[in-house]
């Protein structure tokens, strides 16, 4: 089993490498093809490891080298396949398969073509080594890893001004994050003595809960930043500047999924200090709700699904700070395939559209890209969780966990989210797909997109709509290493007015939607109607003035303090120390040259000076060394 | 008594002497000056019993380097007073007495604290003249003899610098000019 | 005060020796600057014949002699080398000799 590990972890960087080759050189088909067959074979590898998992096999354990090993701190480069780590490499292998055929498509006519593919496949390279390593070192370096291909993908389009922007947003939100995490990963050191996974939670219980609940407020603010919880979230929205097919994998399916992995990873710490998970679950809860609030307003069709994605990932975070991990998981995996399918689909809508996002000015085009709306529709019918598709599974479990947790707040919160979940994917269905063409205005010929793209994303379509029935045969996997807890609703009256109850308000807030934006009347806004006007409409059109708020308090006074800094302390001290040393020396050079005026009398005079230097350090080393002692005895009475 | 009176007065003499040399702006004085700097000198070591010493003192000094000084002055425009730009006198002079005083220091310093044996103590019964010739032409021969030499090749050196065309300097001209004073110099042998 | 010892002559040998220095110091003439130097050597003659004297030890006289024969040398070699300098630059004035600035 080891090969299939090997290969599902390095055909990704091969795959990397090989496109990296061709960056400088113009668009060649075949890279995209070599590099969409490579993921492709990790893809396999990972399907036969699982079917290995799944069929009860050994956990498959190697240890390809040591990196580093110094006194007691040993760090070797160790992967695990276990059921947990099996589960993620299979979405990110899928995704990323999908994504890669998906993307020689998409990115038919981008200058940028190579450079993408080795980005993409860097990308996933990292993220494998992420879910794959057996200690925190690794899955840091995978960490920073998907970071920096995060940043060279979301600002793919360098010669874009908010590209680069967004990512350098994003980067930096990132490292803000990280320095708790790698907090995190000291402590973890300090208190156990080692980063693998399996002797540092051996070592965990017997730890003073004070420090286990250090250890995982860094490792969860790590977490924060990657999977872009409040108050670090701004960036996931920014992000989309990027190209699509990297929004579909990066920041819907796995990147951004890896602090719940995290999380996961880490139950055995969390199920120690269950107030941080609480914790966890209602911050998750909050960004649910306040994700899907920002997306019920805004007129960027990625935007929305970017928000959507933080919300469904607050949802996760519910879960896992609830204890119910494999929960979690499964809602990651389940979230992972409809929210790519959206993107994707998305995508295509965008290159019918010519990059127009704005899905006000699209409508009625579900008569020319018939496929592409059955896709999306469905993806947003998973997303809102109707039976019997993958969302109702997963979403649903989340619902009856807090319910059984007897957490009724968060319930409340994640069944009202819910209903906003399906109003705003509906409303954007309706915007994009039904209704008048109100695209005809701008003169816009929509098209379908390539054949082979509609069937790359049909696996995905497949599995959004299946996903749920994996639920069972999933349960009995994971549970052996994650905490085996089922979570039934005692009372069956109780179970099905809540299953039934969920299901008929989740298809009301769908059938809102369609009567408020399916209709002819609907027209491009143009900022007069009352509704724009209205406050709540504008906070929550500017994203709750958080934006603005850190442009404001935040980086403003930073830039202010800096530019303090670098006048008072910066100009004045440091430079002006060196500046002084450099001064010092050639002042000293400009008046001493006169010495070297080849004025023979001068040098005479010099000649003089130097002798009588000269004598009296003779006179006076002479005086020492013959008074040796008694000076010697001198100082000691000083008490040197 | 007269030995300190001969001393005291000497010692002015001299010193105001080498004072005049060293500040006159007329070079015929300075060199009048130390000329009978130098021979006021030669009494210090008749006082201290070096009569030989003093003898050469007069002779070499007195009678040799002033001539050769004197005949040097030709050469330059020495009733013109000498103009020289001063620095400040006061670090000239302070240099000056700090570092004699130190060599004195440095040099006497253990002569007086230390018990010095002579090693060549004065012969009993021999004039000076006597005692310095014994020394000189058995411990000292061949010091002697390479400041002989050394004389010689003085003597040579000043009469081959100041003879003719030595204000020329080959390697300072361009290849025309020396061809030019070869021309020259054959132009001579020819005729 | 009136017993003459060596410490006088050290101390006129010093004086002499300072004035000396003062004048290689003052003199820009190179023919001034050798008169200079004459004191010099002269000075620390008489302090050589002091020594011998006081200590009864003839090293100090022969010394001197020495110290003549240089001097003589070096007026000879010196006089013969600004004569030179004077027929190629019509002075000898040290200030004017900078051809050995860097």
């Amino acid at each position: 089993m080891e090969k299939y590990l090997y290969i599902a972890l390095f055909a990704p960087l091969v795959s990397s490498l090989f496109s990296a080759l061709f960056t400088a050189t113009p668009k060649k088909q075949f890279v995209g093809i070599v590099a969409s067959l490579l993921i492709f074979a990790a893809f396999v590898s990972s399907s036969i490891l699982l079917t290995h998992i799944i069929g009860g096999g050994e956990v498959v354990h190697v240890e390809l080298m040591t990196w580093m090993a110094t006194g007691d701190l040993y760090i070797p480069f160790g992967f695990v396949v276990d059921q947990v780590s099996v589960t993620m490499m299979m979405v990110v292998t899928l995704v990323s398969t999908i994504v890669h055929v998906y993307s020689i498509g998409y990115m038919d006519h981008d200058k940028g073509f190579n450079r993408f593919f080795a980005w993409l496949s860097a990308f996933v390279f990292s993220m494998m080594v992420l879910v794959m390593s057996d200690n925190f070192a690794g899955l840091f370096i995978g960490w920073e890893g998907v970071g920096l291909c995060s940043w060279g993908l979301i600002g793919f389009w360098f010669h874009k001004e908010i590209a680069t922007w967004a990512a350098n947003e994003a980067f930096i939100m990132n490292r803000i994050a990280d320095l708790g995490m790698l907090i995190g990963l000291f402590l973890v050191y300090w208190n156990t003595g080692t980063l693998q996974y399996e002797g540092a939670f051996a070592a965990m219980p017997s730890l003073d809960p004070a420090t286990l609940t250090w250890i995982g407020i860094f490792l969860f603010i790590g977490a924060m930043g990657k999977s872009a919880q409040f108050p670090l979230h701004t960036w996931l929205a920014d992000a989309m500047e990027g190209p699509t097919p990297v929004s579909a994998l990066i920041h819907a399916a796995t990147m951004v999924t890896a602090g719940v992995y995290l999380v996961v990873r880490s139950n055995e710490l969390y199920d120690l200090i269950p107030h941080v998970g609480l914790f966890i679950a209602s911050l998750g809860a909050f960004v649910a709700m306040f994700a899907a609030s920002m997306a019920l307003v805004n007129r960027d069709m990625k935007r929305i699904i970017a928000y959507s994605t933080l919300s469904q990932l607050g949802y996760m975070f519910v879960a896992a700070g609830l204890g119910a991990y494999w929960v979690a998981l499964f809602h990651l995996m389940a979230h992972a395939f409809f929210k790519a399918l959206l993107f994707l689909g998305a995508g295509n809508v965008m290159h019918a559209m010519h990059d127009e996002l704005d899905p006000f000015k699209m409508g009625g085009l579900k008569k020319t890209m018939k496929w592409t709306f059955i896709m999306m529709t469905l993806a947003s019918v998973a997303l809102a969780g109707i039976y019997p598709l993958a969302g109702f599974f997963s979403k649903d479990l989340i619902l009856e966990v807090a319910f059984v947790e007897h957490h009724y707040i968060i319930y409340s919160v994640l069944l009202i989210t819910a209903g906003l979940t399906a109003f705003y994917s509906f409303r954007l269905i309706a915007l994009i797909f039904h209704g008048e063409e109100r695209y005809k205005l701008f003169g816009i010929h929509p098209h379908e997109a390539y054949k082979f793209m509609l069937v790359a994303m049909s696996p995905l379509l497949l599995l959004a709509i299946i996903a749920g029935s994996f639920k069972i045969s999933y349960f009995e996997m994971v549970t052996n290493v994650l905490p085996e807890l089922e979570y039934h609703i005692h009372h069956p009256v109780t179970f099905w007015i809540m299953v039934i109850g969920t299901q008929l308000f989740v298809i009301a807030a769908i059938a809102f939607a369609y009567k408020k934006y399916a209709n002819s009347s609907v027209k491009v806004p143009d900022g007069t109607s009352k509704m724009e006007n209205s406050i709540a409409y504008k906070i929550l059109k500017n994203q709750y003035y958080i934006p603005y708020a850190y442009e404001e308090y935040l980086v403003k006074p930073y830039r202010e303090i800096s530019d303090v800094f670098w006048k008072q302390v910066d100009l004045k001290i440091v430079d002006a120390t060196v500046d002084g040393i450099a001064g010092i020396i050639y002042s000293t050079g400009e008046k001493t040259r006169d010495m070297q005026s080849g004025n023979l009398s001068t040098m005479l005079k010099w000649m003089v000076a130097g002798t009588v230097g000269l004598l009296s350090l003779a006179v006076v080393f002479g005086l020492a060394v013959r008074y040796f002692d008694e000076i010697l005895a001198v100082l000691s009475g000083l008490g040197v | 008594m007269f030995e300190a009176v001969a001393f005291y007065l000497f010692a002015f003499l001299t010193i105001s002497m080498f004072y005049i040399t060293v500040t006159t702006s007329q070079a015929l004085y300075a060199l009048t000056a130390l000329a009978a700097g130098m021979i006021f000198i030669s009494a210090f070591f008749f006082i201290l019993g070096a009569d030989f010493l003093g003898a050469v003192q007069i002779i070499v000094y007195t009678g040799a380097v002033m001539a050769i000084y004197a005949f040097g002055m030709m050469f330059f425009d020495s009733t013109r007073s000498v103009r020289e730009k001063q620095g400040n006198k006061y670090i000239i002079s302070g240099l000056a007495i700090l570092s004699a005083v130190l060599v004195v220091l440095i040099f006497a310093a253990p002569m007086i604290s230390t018990n010095m044996t002579a090693f060549y103590p004065s012969i009993e019964g021999a004039g000076n003249t006597q005692e310095v010739g014994m020394v000189l032409f058995t411990k000292y021969l061949i010091p002697f003899e390479v400041a002989a030499v050394m004389l010689l090749v003085a003597m040579i050196a000043g009469i081959v610098l100041a003879g003719k065309k030595m204000d020329l300097s080959l390697t300072l001209m361009n290849q025309a000019e020396i061809d030019e004073i070869k021309k020259e110099q054959d132009k001579k042998v020819l005729s | 005060m009136m017993e003459i010892g060596l410490n006088h002559y050290l101390i006129l040998s010093t004086i002499l020796f300072a004035i000396g220095l003062v004048g290689i110091m003052r003199r820009k003439n190179l023919l001034l600057l050798f008169f200079a130097t004459e004191i010099l050597l002269n000075s620390v003659n008489i302090a050589f014949a002091a020594i011998s004297h006081y200590y009864n030890d003839l090293t100090g006289q022969m010394f001197a002699f020495f110290v003549i024969a240089i001097a003589a040398s070096e007026v000879a070699v010196g006089l013969g080398l600004l004569i030179v300098w004077f027929k190629r630059h019509g002075n000898v004035d040290l200030d004017t000799m900078s051809s050995m600035r860097g």
